[in-house]
C-alpha cells in the first residue's frame, strides 16, 4: 500500500470533507444569525461536491485514497483513507444530509431581519458538525483519531434530540448522553489498552501486530460494547426510542439513517480490519444472536406502538439487528470481501439509511399535518396527502424486503448467504423479520387508507417542495434495488487480501 | 520501590473514592470528588507525569466540580423532590462496574513480557520543530488534527449548552442562578487572586511548548479567574450574542485552522509546518487557544442564558 501514500491533491479532498462543514460552524459564529442562509448555501454544495468528487476519484482509480496528515507517517502521525466502504458511506451521507437539509430549510430559515433566533442557529450548526463527524469516522485509520471523530458525533447528535424543548426531549437527551458517553468511554478504555500492548494506534499496523491473547480479547469486548451501545444494538437500544421520535423531523432522519451507522462502520473496522483474528471466536456468532433478537424484539414493538414516530423509530431498533447479520455471515466465507453477504450488510446499511430518512420525513410531515401522529386518528388521511402515504410505503417496501427495493436485495443476499454457508437459523431470523415489518407497515396505511368514524382534518398546509423531498429519499431507496444480486466491486476496493480466510 | 508516601496516597485515594461514592448528601459527594482529583493529580506527579497532573487537577477536579456544584445549587432552587435512585439500577451498575475492574486487573497484574511505546520516536524528531515537551509535540506536531477537532468539539458543546434556553431569551445573558449573593470574602478574593492567577495562566500556556503546561491548562486557569470575577459581581457577565465574545470562543480554532491550510501552500502539506517556523507559529496556535478555551471553559460553567433571577 506503500505505493498509494500520498499528500497529492487528491489527497486533499480528504481534508476537505472533514474541514468544510467545520469552516462553516466557525463562519457561523463569527458572522452571526444574519448571515447564517449564506453561509448554508455555500456549505452543502460545496462540501456535497467534495464528498462526491471523492467518490469518483476512488472508484475510478479502483485503490483507496490515503493522505499523511502534517507529513508524519503512522504511527507517529494520523494517515485519512478512504477505501470502498467508506467512499460509499460518505456519498450516501452526502445524499441524505443535502435532501435533509432542503427539506428543513423552511423549517429552520433565519428570519430575515429579526435577530438571531436559535432554533436555525443551532440546528444548522448541529448538522455540519454531524457532517464532518461521520466524515472524520469513514476516513479515519487511527484509533484515538477516531475516538475524537465518535465525540464530536456525540456532541452533534444529543443537542439535535432536544431541539424542540421541553421536558420529555431533554429527558431523551440526556439518557442518550448518558449512554453515549458511556459508550465513549468503553471504547477510550479499549484503545488505551491496545496502545499499552502493541505500540501503535493505527488499525493497518495494528492488525499486523495483534495477537490472540487476553489484553486483546479484553480491549475487544470493551471496544464493541462501548459502540453496540452508541449503535442501540439490542439489549442496549433503551435510549434510542424516545430519542429518535423527540427530535426534530429532519434530526430524526438523519440520527437513525446516518448517526447510528457512524458506530457501527466503526466496529466494522475493529472487527474486519483491526482484529480480524475475532473471526475465529464466537464473538461474529454472538454479535448476530443479539441482531437477531434485536430484528424480533424491535418489530414487535414497532407493531405495539401507537404513535407513529415510536413506530418509526422502533423499525430502526429491529433494522440495525440486520446489520449484524453479516458478521458471522461474511466472516466465515473464504474471502469476506467477495462473499455475498459483505455487500447484502452493506446494502441493507444504505437501504436502511434511504428508507428511514424518507419515512421520518413522511412522519413528520404528517405529523404536521394534521397536528397528531396517533396511529389510530389517521383513518382517511391518505386522501388527503396521498404523496406522503406513497412515500411512507415506499420506504415501507424497502423495510420490508418487498422487490423492487434496495432492502430486498440486501435481504436476499444475506438470505442467500446463510443458505450456503448452511447457517439456516439467520435465513429463518429474516424471513419472520420481514413479515413483521409488513405488519407494521400495514398497520399504518391500513388506517391511512381506511376511513374512519371522523374523518381527519389538515391543521397546517405542508409544501409540496418537503413531500417530494421525502418522496425522492423513498425513490432513492427503491432505486437501490436495481443493484445486482452480486458481490459489489466498489465495496471490495483497498481491502486487504490476505485475511479474509477466517476458518481455522 | 513503593515508598511510604506512595502506600499512603494509593489508600487515601480509595478511602476517598469510597466516601464520594456513598455520601449521602450530594453535595458533599461533590466536593469529595473534588479532594478526590486532587490527591489523582498527585498520583499523577508521582508518575512522573506532570502534563496529566495539572491537567486532572485543573479539569478533572477543577471544572468539572465547578460543573457538578452548579447543577446541585440549580436542583435545589427548582425544588425538584430528589427521585430516590432505584435499588435494581444501582446493582446493575455496581455489577458492571466490578466486571470492568476485573478485568483491568486481571491485564494489571500479568502485564505484557515487553512494554512498548512510540515516546522514543517521540523524543526522536521532537528537534525538528523546536519543542521541548513530547506531550506538546504529540498534541501540536503529530496528532494536531486531534488537538484542532477537539477544539472543534469543546465550541460545539458551548452550542449545545446554549441551545438548551428558550427561544425568547437565545443570545442573552446567563443569569448565574447558583450564585445570588456577594459576600465580601468573595469580592475581597475576586480583587486580589486574578492578578496573579492570570500571571499563572499565561506562565502555563508560555512554558508549555518545553516544561509541562500549555494552552488547556493555562485555560482553566484564565477561566477560573473569569468566572471568580463574574461571580463577585465585579465584572457583568457578557451577552452570548455579543460579538467580541463569540470572536474570543473561535479566534483559536481559526488560527490553528488557518495555518493548518498555509501549510498546503508553503509545504504541499495540510498541518505541516514550514521548516524553521514550527515554533513560532505553534506558540501563535497555543497563545489563541489559550484565550478560547478559557472563554469556552467558563462559558460552559455559567450556563446556558435565563431570566434575570433575584431571590
Amino acid at each position: 500500500m506503500a505505493a498509494a501514500e500520498t499528500s497529492s491533491i487528491a489527497g486533499l479532498l480528504l481534508v476537505s470533507v472533514l474541514i468544510l462543514p467545520v469552516v462553516g460552524i466557525l463562519a457561523q459564529l463569527a458572522l452571526g444569525g444574519r448571515f447564517l442562509n449564506w453561509i448554508c448555501l455555500a456549505v452543502f454544495p460545496a462540501s456535497f461536491g467534495v464528498s462526491a468528487a471523492t467518490c469518483a476519484v476512488v472508484w475510478s482509480h479502483g485503490e483507496p485514497l490515503i493522505y499523511i496528515v502534517g507529513g508524519w507517517q503512522p504511527p507517529l502521525g494520523i494517515a485519512l483513507r478512504a477505501d470502498g466502504i467508506s467512499a460509499a458511506m460518505m456519498l450516501v451521507t452526502a445524499i441524505i444530509i443535502c435532501a435533509v437539509a432542503i427539506f428543513a430549510r423552511v423549517e429552520f430559515t433565519q428570519p430575515s431581519g429579526a435577530p438571531e433566533a436559535r432554533a436555525p442557529f443551532v440546528f444548522w450548526a448541529l448538522i455540519l458538525a454531524l457532517w464532518s463527524a461521520l466524515n472524520a469516522l469513514f476516513l479515519g485509520c487511527d484509533l484515538f483519531n477516531l475516538y475524537v471523530a465518535l465525540e464530536l458525533l456525540t456532541f452533534a447528535a444529543v443537542p439535535l434530540v432536544c431541539l424542540k424543548g421541553g421536558e420529555a426531549t431533554v429527558k431523551a437527551a440526556l439518557r442518550y448522553l448518558l449512554f453515549a458517553l458511556l459508550g465513549s468511554m468503553l471504547y477510550l478504555m479499549g484503545t488505551a489498552l491496545l496502545y499499552g500492548a502493541y505500540g501503535t494506534l493505527d488499525i493497518t499496523l495494528l492488525a499486523q501486530r495483534v495477537h490472540p491473547e487476553r489484553v486483546t480479547w479484553i480491549a475487544a469486548a470493551l471496544m464493541t460494547v462501548g459502540l453496540l451501545t452508541k449503535t442501540a444494538l439490542f439489549p442496549l437500544h433503551l435510549w434510542l426510542p424516545p430519542a429518535h421520535a423527540g427530535a426534530p423531523a429532519a434530526g430524526s432522519a438523519v440520527l437513525s439513517a446516518l448517526v447510528v451507522k457512524g458506530s457501527f462502520f466503526l466496529i466494522v473496522r475493529l472487527w474486519f480490519d483491526a482484529m480480524p483474528g475475532l473471526g475465529h471466536t464466537a464473538g461474529p456468532q454472538l454479535l448476530a444472536s443479539l441482531g437477531a433478537a434485536a430484528i424480533l424484539f424491535g418489530s414487535v414493538m414497532a407493531l405495539r406502538q401507537q404513535r407513529l414516530k415510536l413506530l418509526v423509530a422502533y423499525s430502526t431498533v429491529a433494522q440495525i439487528g440486520y446489520l449484524f447479520l453479516m458478521f458471522p455471515l461474511a466472516m466465515a466465507a473464504e474471502q469476506s470481501w467477495t462473499s455475498l453477504a459483505w455487500t447484502g450488510g452493506w446494502l441493507q446499511l444504505f437501504s436502511h439509511a434511504f428508507a428511514k430518512a424518507a419515512m421520518f420525513l413522511a412522519a413528520g410531515l404528517i405529523a404536521d399535518a394534521l397536528g397528531h401522529d396517533r396511529i389510530n386518528d389517521l383513518g382517511g388521511a391518505g386522501r388527503l396527502r396521498p404523496l406522503t402515504f406513497c412515500t411512507f410505503g415506499l420506504a415501507g417496501l424497502s423495510l420490508i424486503g418487498v422487490p423492487p427495493s434496495g432492502g430486498f436485495v440486501a435481504k436476499w443476499l444475506l438470505l442467500s448467504a446463510s443458505v450456503a454457508e448452511g447457517q439456516w437459523i439467520w435465513a429463518a431470523v429474516i424471513v419472520v423479520g420481514g413479515l413483521l415489518a409488513g405488519g407494521y407497515i400495514f398497520k399504518v396505511l391500513g388506517r391511512a387508507f381506511t376511513a374512519g368514524s371522523d374523518a381527519p382534518v389538515i391543521v397546517t398546509p405542508v409544501s409540496l417542495s418537503r413531500e417530494v423531498v421525502a418522496f425522492s429519499l423513498a425513490v432513492g431507496a427503491v432505486l437501490l434495488g436495481f443493484f445486482p444480486l452480486e458481490p459489489a466491486e466498489i465495496l471490495q476496493i483497498g481491502r486487504p487480501e490476505i485475511l479474509g480466510s477466517t476458518v481455522p | 520501590m513503593a515508598s511510604v508516601f506512595d502506600v499512603t496516597l494509593v489508600c487515601l485515594i480509595l478511602a476517598v473514592g469510597a466516601w464520594s461514592t456513598f455520601a449521602r448528601l450530594t453535595f458533599s459527594a461533590i466536593v469529595i470528588f473534588i479532594v478526590y482529583g486532587l490527591l489523582l493529580s498527585l498520583a499523577w506527579v508521582r508518575l512522573a507525569a506532570v502534563d496529566v497532573a495539572l491537567t486532572e487537577a485543573a479539569i478533572g477536579s477543577g471544572v468539572t466540580g465547578m460543573l457538578l456544584l452548579n447543577a446541585v445549587a440549580r436542583l435545589r432552587s427548582t425544588d425538584a423532590a430528589p427521585t430516590p435512585s432505584r435499588s435494581s439500577v444501582n446493582i446493575a451498575a455496581g455489577v458492571f462496574c466490578t466486571l470492568i475492574t476485573a478485568s483491568l486487573a486481571g491485564l494489571v497484574l500479568v502485564p505484557p513480557q515487553v512494554p512498548v511505546s512510540l515516546a522514543p520516536s517521540v523524543m526522536e524528531s521532537l528537534g525538528q520543530s523546536g519543542l521541548g515537551n513530547p506531550v506538546a509535540g504529540v498534541l501540536f506536531v503529530y496528532r494536531s488534527l486531534d488537538t484542532l477537532l477537539e477544539k472543534v468539539v469543546l465550541v460545539l458543546a458551548l452550542i449545545a449548552v446554549w441551545s438548551l434556553a428558550p427561544d425568547g431569551l437565545w443570545g442573552g445573558k446567563p443569569a448565574l442562578r447558583p450564585f445570588p449573593q456577594r459576600d465580601s470574602v468573595l469580592i475581597f478574593l475576586a480583587r486580589t487572586v486574578p492578578p496573579i492567577g492570570i500571571m499563572v495562566g499565561i506562565y502555563m500556556f508560555w512554558v508549555g511548548a518545553d516544561e509541562p503546561g500549555g494552552a488547556f491548562q493555562g485555560g482553566a486557569v484564565l477561566a477560573a479567574m473569569w468566572i471568580l470575577v463574574m461571580i463577585a459581581g465585579l465584572a457583568a457577565v457578557p451577552p452570548t450574542s455579543s460579538h467580541a465574545l463569540r470572536l474570543a470562543l473561535i479566534v483559536g480554532p481559526v488560527v490553528f485552522l488557518a495555518i493548518g491550510i498555509l501549510g498546503i501552500f508553503l509545504t504541499g502539506t495540510f498541518l505541516a509546518y514550514p521548516e524553521g517556523y514550527a515554533k513560532p507559529l505553534i506558540i501563535a496556535i497555543e497563545a489563541t487557544l489559550t484565550v478560547s478555551i478559557g472563554v469556552t471553559l467558563a462559558m460552559h460553567v455559567v450556563g446556558p442564558p435565563e431570566k434575570e433571577w433575584r431571590s
